[in-house]
């Protein structure tokens, strides 16, 4: 495996892609071959097309050799050729898009989403939809309808979640990159769990239409990549004003790439601040030390470390699992086996049809969630419940504002252990927990990253990083620096023994 | 209730208008009325994973507009809402709606019955999003063995429009229904049929005794598809009610369903437990800031209302309270009425309007609009008529045959040889032949009796075919009459 092309980094490709050393076809062909290899035990996917990958490969070998012809590189898009996997709630024209849920087991999408066709203009290649919880609730890929994924770096662990199968797929470089969503941690968890570098756009960043909806307000469309300068790439094309998205942002969009290029050497005189929370104690050892020695190295590069509080953020939890299941309770109302997916046979009136094939279609957990949403919702509890949410939300957002007073950026491990085995935790109220360091992003709308920093016992661990709105920029400066720091204790995960 | 208590029925009105606006309101698929089920739809407006709603800022200025008409005040700052329920029409398992902070709140509607002027409170208008068209295959929905669903409508603006209960007849409801569709079809913001479903209205009715400052038990009524069922239908509700009452029993609060052809209500479902909506903020959408500059705006650009316009009928033409008000609160009759009288007498012209126009309008089941009837064909009637051409009842008679082809009224009157006979030799000769063939009558006339001359015009005019000049005749008539008795 180690002569795969995919080991090369995105910018790596590109260059040998405009010298001739490389087509997208050769591309395509490692990562199929690798899926074909390695998918079996991993799980990655849940749907592989080699077909559409090969054909959209030919089109952009026509469109390399007509801009090395012209000499105008520049004419080529930039992510030309480099195959990507996409989470399976992102719309594919075509291409069928489950969200791991029975009831859209055979749902092929009549369009895509915005940032399925943004990609795709800048010449990246979908070779396949991965797995996830069932419509991305879950932190362990456990909850999909289809099967568990598991942790490239070991079989016996999950990949975190919810996007663990995009997550999955580039550490085990079957993509170069992915795409992830992330309502309340689900691009930055598997991240820290797979080792790669995950990020959450400031909301309204990246377009969501086309992304099958969880929690609205806190629904982020996210890159996946096996390094920082890669997954400021992939958000260069992924973000932007989009007409169909009435909350997407009109903020332009930055070159991030200048600042993922940036190392320790670029860290002089940023201010990074410590949230005490965030520190406390419950983080696992191993994870505590590797993130503390990171910091240190940040440190000696020439960052300030700034002690800041979030008074409120002991509420976050609370809070994202009313606000999130309020709004999933109402987006997932429309699976109701009319129109498309799902429908229960047998029944013989419209209400019993309806109500059957959303018993059938959905599973434990996102049904869990559809009664904690419309609890939290209906008349009686809507004030004690969702309302008093989303003013607790108000005062966790303004915490975060006054934390960025003092600092330019703050940090926390992106979870408090590493990947733990797969069935270890069953609580449900324990896993929600497992999100305590990812959802104050969320629930303020600001940007946050997960970058491995090490290892610990053989697994990695993840790193985190929040900015100000739209302050991905600070993020991708300080990311590049903590991947500089840690690069001597990391590597790719051994999958030889497959 | 002591028996002989007099009741008084309490009704709020709660209307539905389709919006004109060109496209969908969170989409940009085409409002197009007529075209093949399920080809004026996206992703959308079929509630298709992933899809997001985009507002159409024309349809926010159609519901200013609305509320602008209806003396509301504009709220700075609204929300959409999802409103949550199943049901297969509704493509996404909600709707759209607004909850708190509608677009227009607090304002009125003045309606006129029997020559009284009364206010009838506006709560609210508020911008919400159709639902598809559900065609039920078999008799009714009960025994329907499956139904099919049309989502060319779904996501058509709708705005609702929510009265205090005010209302205190059958007369005033039909009245503000009726006032309520014209002021809406002036300023452009829906065509308001109520017979295709583009203008809907619910009606909510109590009773109580006389005198009394509490409500009774509410009664929502469905199903009220014309200004003649909406009368029926709280007629026949207010005395049900009354009955109930008077019996010694207790409305139940309930929607009912106004059956038009057996011309009364039936149960539909309780309203004892409320529903449960789940209103919250619909996080797809921003809130909806409203300027003052734009209403403004708006409100610079709105259509004359049927008051004003009523009342610059009569200021500028001369006509008439009652013709005034009907012409201006039809577009059809007073678009006609306006290109009529640049070319004619306005009291004339709208004396047609309300009579022979709109009667073979009626009869023929052909709006106006959509006739062969041009404005110039009217002004060259009239013009007819004052030159002494032809007589009024021939004009009537040309008329008919105008509606009917189309056909230029001066082509029709040549055609048929209808022009008024005037010329004196012409005339006299007739006049001669009536007197010879009529000796009692002109003895009649002789003796003094004044009515035989009637008798003896009606002679001239069947000898003519209607065609004597009515004055000439007249006068000829008295001349010969006065030679005879010589």
């Amino acid at each position: 495996m180690s002569e795969n092309v995919l080991d090369l980094s995105v910018h790596e490709l590109r260059r040998k892609l405009l010298q001739g050393q490389v087509t997208a076809a050769d591309m395509v062909d490692a990562a199929l071959k690798r899926i074909e290899a390695l998918d079996g035990a991993i799980g990655a996917f849940i749907t592989v097309d080699a077909e559409g990958a090969r054909v959209a490969a030919e089109k952009v070998d026509r469109m390399v050799t007509e801009a090395v012809r012209s000499g105008d590189e520049k004419a080529l898009p930039p992510l030309a050729g480099i195959p990507v996997a996409l989470k399976d709630n992102i719309c594919t024209r075509g291409l069928r898009t489950t969200a791991s849920s029975r009831i859209l087991e055979s749902f092929v999408p009549p369009y895509s989403a915005t940032v399925v066709e943004k990609l795709q203009s800048a010449g990246a290649i979908v070779v396949g939809k991965t797995n996830l919880d069932e419509f991305a609730m879950g932190s362990t890929t456990e909850s999909s309808a289809f099967h568990t994924t598991r942790n490239p770096w070991d079989l016996e662990r999950v990949p975190g979640g919810s996007s663990g199968g995009s997550a999955a797929a580039v550490a085990a470089g079957m993509a170069s990159a992915a795409v992830g969503t992330d309502t309340g941690g689900s691009v930055r968890l598997p991240s820290a769990f797979c080792g790669t570098v995950g990020l959450k756009p400031t909301y309204a960043r990246v377009s969501r239409y086309g992304v099958i909806s969880y929690g609205s307000s806190l629904d982020c469309v996210g890159p996946i990549a096996g390094n920082v300068l890669d997954c400021a790439i992939m958000l260069g094309v992924m973000a932007g004003l989009d007409p169909r998205d009435a909350t997407s942002s009109p903020e332009p969009v930055p070159d991030y790439v200048e600042s993922a290029r940036s190392g320790l050497d670029g860290l002089q005189g940023v201010r990074i601040g410590v949230p005490a929370e965030f520190f406390a104690p419950g983080i696992a050892s191993g994870v505590r030390e590797t993130v503390e020695r990171t910091l240190h190295r940040l440190e000696e590069a020439g960052a300030e470390l700034v002690d800041v509080s979030l008074p409120h953020v002991e509420y976050s939890v609370a809070v994202y699992y009313l606000v999130a299941t309020a709004e999933a309770s109402s987006n997932l109302a429309r699976y109701d086996g009319v129109r498309y997916g799902l429908r229960a046979e047998g029944k013989d009136d419209v209400g019993s049809t309806i109500a059957a094939s959303r018993t059938e279609g959905f599973g434990q957990e996102v049904q869990r969630r559809i009664l904690l949403g419309s609890h939290a919702l209906s008349a009686g509890n809507y004030a004690a419940y969702f309302d008093k949410a989303m003013r607790v939300r108000t005062l966790i957002r303004r915490d975060i504002e006054a934390a960025l007073e003092k600092c330019d950026c703050f940090v926390s491990p992106t979870s408090s252990t590493t990947a733990f085995k797969i069935g270890e935790v069953r609580d449900p109220l324990a896993m929600y927990l497992q999100d305590i360091y990812t959802i104050v992003a969320n629930l303020a709308g600001v940007p946050a990253i997960s970058v491995p920093c090490g290892l610990h016992q053989g697994l990695p661990v993840g790193f985190q990083v929040f900015g100000p709105m739209f302050g991905e920029p600070t993020l991708f400066r300080v990311a590049a620096a903590v991947e500089q720091a840690s690069a001597g204790e990391m590597r790719r995960p051994k999958l030889e023994v497959m | 209730m002591p028996a002989g208590t007099e009741y008084e029925v309490v009704v709020g009105m709660e209307v539905h208008a389709e919006l004109a606006t060109r496209s969908k309101v969170f989409c940009s698929c085409p409002v197009s009325f007529g075209a093949p089920p399920n080809t004026q739809t996206c992703p959308v407006c079929l509630g298709m994973p992933g899809a997001l709603p985009m507002l159409n800022r024309r349809a926010v200025e159609f519901t200013i507009r609305a509320a602008l008409a209806l003396n509301c005040q504009i709220t700075p700052f609204s929300k959409f809402f999802r409103k949550n329920y199943f049901y297969p029409d509704l493509a996404k398992g909600f709707q759209i709606t607004q909850f708190d902070a509608p677009i227009g709140h607090d304002g009125w509607l003045d309606v006129e019955v029997d020559g009284e002027v009364k206010r009838i409170r506006i709560r609210r208008v508020h911008l919400e999003e159709e639902t598809a068209k559900l065609t039920h295959a078999g008799d009714d929905i009960i025994t329907a063995g499956n139904s099919l669903l049309d989502f060319n409508r779904s996501g058509i603006g709708l705005i609702e429009i929510v009265t205090e209960p005010d209302i205190r007849s059958a007369e005033e409801a039909r009245a503000y229904l009726k006032k309520l569709r014209a002021t809406l079809v002036a300023v452009g913001v829906s065509d308001c049929k109520l017979e295709e479903g583009s203008m809907r209205c619910e009606a909510n009715i109590s009773v109580r005794p006389k005198g009394s400052d509490k409500y009774g038990n509410l009664v929502e009524l469905k199903n009220i598809a014309s200004f003649r069922a909406v009368y029926r239908a709280i007629q026949y509700e207010a005395a049900r009610q009354s009955q109930v009452l008077e019996s010694g029993g207790v409305v139940r609060r309930e929607t009912r369903h106004w059956d038009d052809a057996k011309g009364e209500t039936a149960f539909m479902r309780s309203k004892e437990q409320a529903a449960e909506y789940c209103y919250f903020p619909e996080p797809d959408l921003m809130p909806l800031e409203i300027s003052e500059e734009w209403v403004e705006e708006i409100r610079r650009g709105m259509p004359e209302l049927p008051d004003a316009r009523a009342a610059r009928y009569m200021r500028d033409y001369g006509l008439n309270k009652e013709d005034a008000q009907q012409i201006a609160e039809s577009k059809e009759l007073w678009w006609f009425f306006e290109q009529t009288a640049a070319k004619a007498d306005g009291p004339e012209v709208a004396k047609w309007l309300v009579g022979e126009i709109s009667a073979a309008a009626n009869a023929s089941g052909v709006e106006l609009s959509q006739s062969r009837l041009r404005p110039e064909h009217i002004a060259e009637l009239i013009s007819m008529m004052e030159s002494g051409k032809i007589s009024g009842k021939i004009a009537k008679s040309v008329f008919e045959d105008v509606w009917a082809t189309g056909k230029a009224p001066a082509d029709i009157v040549r055609e048929r040889g209808l022009s008024q006979i005037s010329d004196e030799g012409e005339l006299r000769a007739i006049v001669r032949r009536v007197i010879e063939a009529n000796p009692g009558p002109v003895q009649d006339f002789g003796a003094g009796k004044e009515r035989a001359i009637s008798f003896l015009v009606g002679q001239v005019m069947k000898e003519s075919r209607g065609r004597a000049n009515p004055q000439e005749t007249n006068r000829i008539l008295r001349e010969e009459l006065a030679r005879a008795m010589e």
